[in-house]
């Protein structure tokens, strides 16, 4: 089955982008992926297609004939059978291509459903590093435990790393997406989402907040650079000796609604990340949704659960 | 004292704003000159007796039809706003917080106060025809159901002139829909407009369930009702079980905002993620309570102008009843992306993909409803034509969705909105056309100017194409919804001009109907025959056009399932009818029982609008007065005894006899 479908994806990927294009591949940045994630949706969508198009095609066909061998006129040859309204056979053919379409689709997309979880780490060499996102009102606040270091609408990753996502949000919920990685996920107050991703070649990648969350929503969009592990580690050894430090006043500025200039900081409030997400729990209580991670120890053990 | 008032003014009517000014400027002209059109030509008491107070089916659905027509405009001027900004990279044409309003509120309208009205006009014009029946089961709580609507439409409306239209987004997710997020009154607009309209909505689906239950004419069973009251049983079911689920959330958003409760606030153990669960519990049930009625005005359309049986019809009334039943089994597919897990998304990825198999059945049936007809194609066959390819490309996208770890990939991009806008317009809207269309002569005694319906058509197909397919690029270029504006480095430019070009085809297409409607009533030829279309098979089409308000002078007596069309058939071949028709068709009249007009409904839903905009405005007094009137209406109706009458047999002769003498 697999090799059959890799072999119809990979025609329909031809054709599905001389139909939309008619230029480059590049603009489309889900169908040009550059980390495995991103890769394995899109082969996921390319099967999807396939399987679409291998049904709708004879339909569309079946649709014209009809239309244009029964349409009334004189001296039709048409057979014309008023009564004829049922046919056991005939009606459970197509009882049957969909149930059969829909079992075979059903399997794929369990099995990827699975396999693609965001929550899931991603097989590598390297270890994975962190990084937490906040979405704010309107603006995007990354900040790197492990390099101790934070950025403003921008983020800065290694290649070839797994990186792990911690998302959450100050107020309404956003939703984090690289296209060019793979796909979104909520950013969500009271608690921390875990997306991984992992980029392997070098470049800036599109991001943006694909959920509204009021007025100046548009300008939450990002860029995401990813740099060999060497560029990124002395990008962090300048921002950490020229830049400032980001201070708790800065930290409840950011909370303001308003748009942010992109801008990076030597270092952070300790733990700014949990206080932003834990901002609105009462000490005692369990918060939004308790079985989902509050700090960052239940958070690595949470991850050893899934291996 | 002038200064306080100039304050309340600023606050109370939305300034600054030289459209909504021009706006304000125009309703006012037009409600001084509909005011005096009425008053010269003396028509209030018409207005009043014949319409406003009516509680005959046919006149609700043509004051449905009229509403959504108005809304379609409204809502369709807001769409090619939306398509202007987005021609060109960060284009000030509208500032980020007027067009949050815009897409706000043509998502709301398109929905609730276009698609749902022009429904339910359908409904109420033809299903009773349909099935033979005199009204509707509860007349009154009909027209209820309409000026309910009415009230709610207008509550919402309003907004744009006088204190600021929503701008939450369509399903006003919170905490963006709480008092932190949207401290203005447009959200309270929102939540009133929906929710009275919503009790309309709840009532029509109740009413219809128990016209279609209890007052089919003898003979129809079930298995022999026409497939566009089947349809309409579907949806009205899944109406009465998803209304509800809409007005227990928006009633628990109200309490959020109006006295500080926590259900949905981030804060206080409140949880916004719940209120995104139950409003897609509604909404999902929803579309297909929209599109359930396109899929049985399809199945009339196509098996009239194919002179044919419609194929499969048991498999069709299975294929509405499991879509109806498994549409509140895919809600959460509205938000795999929010990270439930596996498990979760894995069972609504699979429930979200069963639904195709019903729908492809039904594509099949139709096709070979056709197979072996004689097709003829006037406009209500172009429209269930071309829905036909159009549908099942937004059920191909809509299957592509449903598959979990894809859709990470497509939520919320332009590919999601050129997917629903396929199925709502391809699916929904081409179906009310056709219906519309097939319709009119019915409900009006002439048909629609043919050709400049054409034009209509074609405008509207080419136009739907050019611009919904580069949305789907769009998608897949990361371009995501609600975007106001963008960077001209995306390359997003070109794609979006072709879209705005294909807005503003439809958009042309929109004029060719309005005119085609105003010339077809200048112009066309009246035509009283039952049977407008020559070829009807279902028992609308054995009485006069339009139907006497009683409908039926004689209950008729069903034996087939194509019960006019098998009648037509037997006098063609020289058979004679079965005996109990015979009978029925000679029977003697007898006084007909009709309800009487009443001014309840109109008042009670007046008094419903003047608390919510109390409501919306946190006036007591107004709020309190309002409920008083909405319970003084109440125990009006209940104490009016006087709500009925008969129609005498002479009366009825002299309409039959006129309508007799029409159709020669």
């Amino acid at each position: 089955m697999r090799p059959v479908f890799r072999k119809l994806s990979a025609m329909l990927s031809v054709t599905l982008l001389l139909i939309l294009t008619g230029c480059s591949n590049e603009k489309y940045l889900v169908l040009d992926p550059k980390g495995p994630i991103a890769s394995a949706q899109k082969d996921l969508i390319l099967i999807t297609v396939a399987i679409c198009t291998a049904i709708a095609i004879p339909v569309f066909i079946i649709t014209a004939v009809i239309v244009w061998r029964y349409r009334e006129r004189p001296n039709s040859k048409a057979s014309y059978k008023p009564n004829w309204e049922h046919s056991t056979k005939l009606e459970l053919t197509w009882w049957g291509i969909p149930i059969i379409a829909i079992i075979i689709l059903a399997i794929v997309t369990v099995n990827y459903t699975y396999k693609l979880e965001p929550s899931t780490a991603i097989q590598s060499d390297k270890e994975p590093i962190e990084i937490q996102v906040t979405s704010l009102d309107w603006k995007w606040l990354f900040t790197y435990p492990e390099q101790g270091v934070a950025t403003i609408n921008y983020v800065q990753m290694p290649v070839d790393t797994p990186v792990r996502f911690k998302l959450t949000s100050d107020m309404a919920m956003n939703s984090f997406w690289i296209p060019s990685l793979g796909g979104q996920l909520y950013t969500m107050s009271g608690m921390a989402m875990t997306l991984h991703l992992l980029a392997d070649e070098e470049g800036s990648y599109y991001g943006s907040g694909a959920n509204f969350t009021g007025e100046h929503f548009a300008q939450m969009t990002f860029t995401a650079n990813v740099t060999s592990q060497e560029e990124f580690d002395a990008w962090v050894e300048d921002v950490k000796a020229t830049e400032a430090a980001l201070t708790e006043e800065d930290v409840v500025k950011l909370k303001e609604k308003g748009t942010h200039e992109v801008a990076q900081f030597s270092s952070f409030p300790d733990n700014v990340f949990y206080d932003i997400m834990m901002q609105y729990v009462e000490e005692g209580e369990k918060g939004a949704h308790a079985h989902h991670v509050t700090t960052s120890e239940d958070a690595e053990a949470s991850e050893h659960q899934h291996h | 004292m002038f200064e306080t008032i100039k304050e309340f003014a600023s606050e109370f009517f939305v300034t600054g704003d030289p459209m909504i000014l021009g706006a304000q400027v125009s309703i006012a002209l037009a409600m001084v000159a509909i005011v005096f059109v009425l008053t010269y030509f003396k028509k209030w008491r018409w207005l009043w007796s014949e319409w406003l107070t009516s509680v005959d089916h046919k006149k609700i659905g043509i004051m449905y039809i009229i509403c959504s027509i108005l809304m379609l405009f409204r809502g369709g001027v807001d769409a090619l706003l939306m398509r202007v900004q987005l021609a060109a990279p960060e284009l000030e044409f509208l500032h980020a917080d007027h067009y949050n309003q815009i897409f706000t509120t043509h998502g709301v309208i398109m929905i609730l106060f276009m698609a749902m009205p022009l429904m339910f006009g359908l409904f109420n014009i033809i299903v009773p025809l349909q099935i033979g029946a005199r009204d509707v089961a509860f007349p009154f709580l009909n027209s209820f159901s309409f000026w309910m609507f009415f009230a709610g439409a207008m509550l919402f409306n309003l907004s744009f002139v006088i204190g600021g239209s929503p701008d939450a987004g369509w399903l006003a997710y919170p905490p963006l829909s709480e008092l932190t997020g949207s401290p203005g009154v447009g959200q309270d607009f929102y939540i009133w407009g929906i929710q009275i309209s919503g009790v309309g909505s709840l009532a029509s689906g109740i009413n219809f369930v128990v016209t279609i239950l209890k007052m089919r004419a003898p003979g129809m069973k079930l298995m022999k009702m026409p497939m566009f009251s089947w349809s309409v049983l579907a949806s009205s079911v899944t109406i009465m079980f998803a209304f509800p689920i809409l007005t227990v959330t928006l009633f628990l958003l109200f309490l959020d905002r109006y006295v500080g409760a926590h259900f949905f606030t981030v804060d206080a153990g409140g949880n916004p993620m719940m209120y995104l669960n139950l409003i897609w519990m509604w909404g999902h049930p929803e579309v297909y309570i929209v599109v359930l009625p396109a899929f049985g005005i399809f199945s009339e359309v196509v098996a009239t102008f194919s002179k044919k049986k419609i194929f499969g019809y048991k498999s069709m009334v299975f294929a509405l009843m499991s879509i109806s039943f498994f549409s509140f089994f895919t809600w959460a597919h509205h938000f795999f992306t929010m990270g439930s897990g596996a498990n979760v998304n894995a069972f609504f990825a699979v429930t979200t993909m069963i639904i195709a198999i019903p729908t492809g059945v039904k594509v099949f049936n139709w096709l070979f409803t056709m197979y072996r007809g004689k097709l003829s194609f006037p406009t209500p066959m172009m429209w269930a034509v071309a829905f036909i390819p159009c549908f099942v490309v937004g059920g191909m996208t809509g299957v592509m969705l449903s598959v979990a770890p894809a859709d990470f990939q497509f939520h919320n991009s332009y590919f999601l909105i050129a997917h629903f806008h396929q199925v709502l317009i391809g699916g929904v809207v081409f179906g009310y056309f056709a219906g519309l269309y097939y319709w009119w002569p019915k409900m009006f005694g002439f048909k629609l100017h043919e050709g400049l319906g054409k034009w209509a058509f074609w405008f509207w197909n080419i136009g739907f194409y050019v611009c919904f397919m580069p949305q789907y690029a769009l998608g897949l270029m990361g371009m995501t919804r609600r975007f106001n504006e963008y960077n001209f480095d995306m390359g997003w430019q070109p794609l979006n001009v072709v879209s705005t070009i294909g807005a503003f085809l439809m958009g042309i297409a929109f004029i060719f109907q309005v005119w085609q409607i105003a010339h077809s009533i200048r112009f066309m030829k009246k035509e009283n025959t039952g049977d407008n279309w020559g070829q009807g098979r279902t028992l609308e089409w054995s009485i006069p056009s339009p139907a006497p308000f009683y409908n039926f002078a004689r209950t008729p007596k069903v034996v087939a399932q194509d019960d006019w069309w098998e009648k037509q058939q037997r006098r063609e071949r020289g058979e004679a009818d079965p005996a109990e028709v015979i009978a029925a068709d000679n029977a003697p009249l007898e006084p007909i029982h009709m309800p009487k007009n009443s001014g309840i409904p109109i008042i009670m839903s007046g008094f419903w609008f003047i608390a919510g905009f109390g409501f919306v405005w946190d006036w007591t007094w107004m709020v309190v007065l309002g409920l008083v009137g909405v319970a003084v209406s109440m125990l009006a109706r209940s104490f009016n005894y006087n709500d009925d009458y008969y129609v005498q047999v002479d009366e009825i002769e002299r309409i039959e006899a006129a309508a007799a003498r029409g159709a020669n």
